[in-house]
């Protein structure tokens, strides 16, 4: 288990990277999802407020 | 005959979309998940060491960055030549999702970089025309936040896109063209691929996972743009 996490002595490069990219999706599909959901809510409360 | 237009329609956009998505969410889940265990049970690399795992991240964000760049650029031509409203919505939804799929593939290179050519950074002819990927979605993003009107800024950042789809060739060919650090193509090439079985595999299923992703977060962006449309059409029905 402790030469998963040492990456062959690259561990410095290898999990930031990996961090990153989980950061930077993860972002994207929050505000994507979060946006969306806003949207379809504010939608179904004009439509029902007719 | 079916042409592309009628899945242009909105309300066809959005039924269609609807019925996709969830398959397209599970095949970006199972190929992720498969392509991250097949990553990080492979063997270190016999000259790179384990940093070949960042391949695996890396190839596909670039990958990606470079297809969305290129769908945008094809929605904007429609958008400006066709003047379908919801080809500029397609456009305009990609590029947020581009700019990040593309600074990811330069950090995530970047990190790659610096134990094997000894740099974080060199301006290199593939990396400098990356750089420039990222700058032109960024200056797409900002063009549609700069005009208040809705049909001249998609116009504006129609052009925009159109004339940057000149760097998307000089990104491809820059490692033939120039002398470069990056490593020349070795996936698609006549021949055959350079690369093993045992890397080949994750980095293919992560390349899928990626690209699912992409699409599945599009269109769900194509489908509250269109939602925020309507409520736009409510509001000013109502007032």
């Amino acid at each position: 288990m402790e030469a998963f996490f040492a990456m062959g002595k690259y561990a410095a490069y290898v999990w930031p990277a990996y961090g990153i990219s989980l950061l930077g999706l993860g972002l994207a599909i929050g505000f994507t999802l979060s946006a969306y959901a806003r949207a379809k809510k504010r939608l179904a409360a004009l439509e029902s407020g007719k | 005959m079916a042409s592309i237009f009628e899945f242009a329609n909105p309300k066809r956009f959005m039924n269609l979309s609807g019925a996709v998505l969830p398959w397209l969410a599970v095949v970006c889940v199972l190929s992720l998940g498969a392509g991250l265990y097949l990553g990080f049970t492979a063997p270190p690399d016999y000259q790179q060491g384990d940093t070949v795992k960042i391949m695996f991240i890396h190839v596909p964000a670039a990958w990606v960055a470079m297809m969305c760049y290129g769908l945008m650029a094809v929605a904007s031509l429609l958008g400006l030549v066709n003047r379908h409203p919801l080809a500029d919505v397609a456009a305009k939804t990609a590029a947020p999702l581009g700019a990040v799929f593309t600074a990811l593939a330069l950090i995530t290179g970047s990190l790659w970089g610096k134990p094997m050519w000894g740099a974080y950074w060199v301006w290199d002819a593939r990396l400098t025309s990356f750089l420039l990927l990222l700058f032109l979605y960024l200056g797409y993003i900002a063009l549609w936040n700069a005009i208040e009107d809705e049909t001249r800024a998609a116009r504006a950042a129609a052009i925009l896109a159109l004339v940057g789809v000149v760097n998307l060739p000089i990104i491809e060919f820059s490692v033939d063209w120039w002398n470069t650090l990056h490593q020349g193509e070795s996936i698609i090439r006549s021949g055959g691929p350079l690369i093993a079985g045992v890397f080949l595999w994750p980095l293919g299923l992560m390349a899928v996972g990626y690209t699912t992703l992409f699409f599945t977060l599009w269109m769900i962006r194509i489908r509250t743009e269109i939602i925020e449309r309507r409520i736009r059409a409510l509001q000013l029905g109502i007032a």
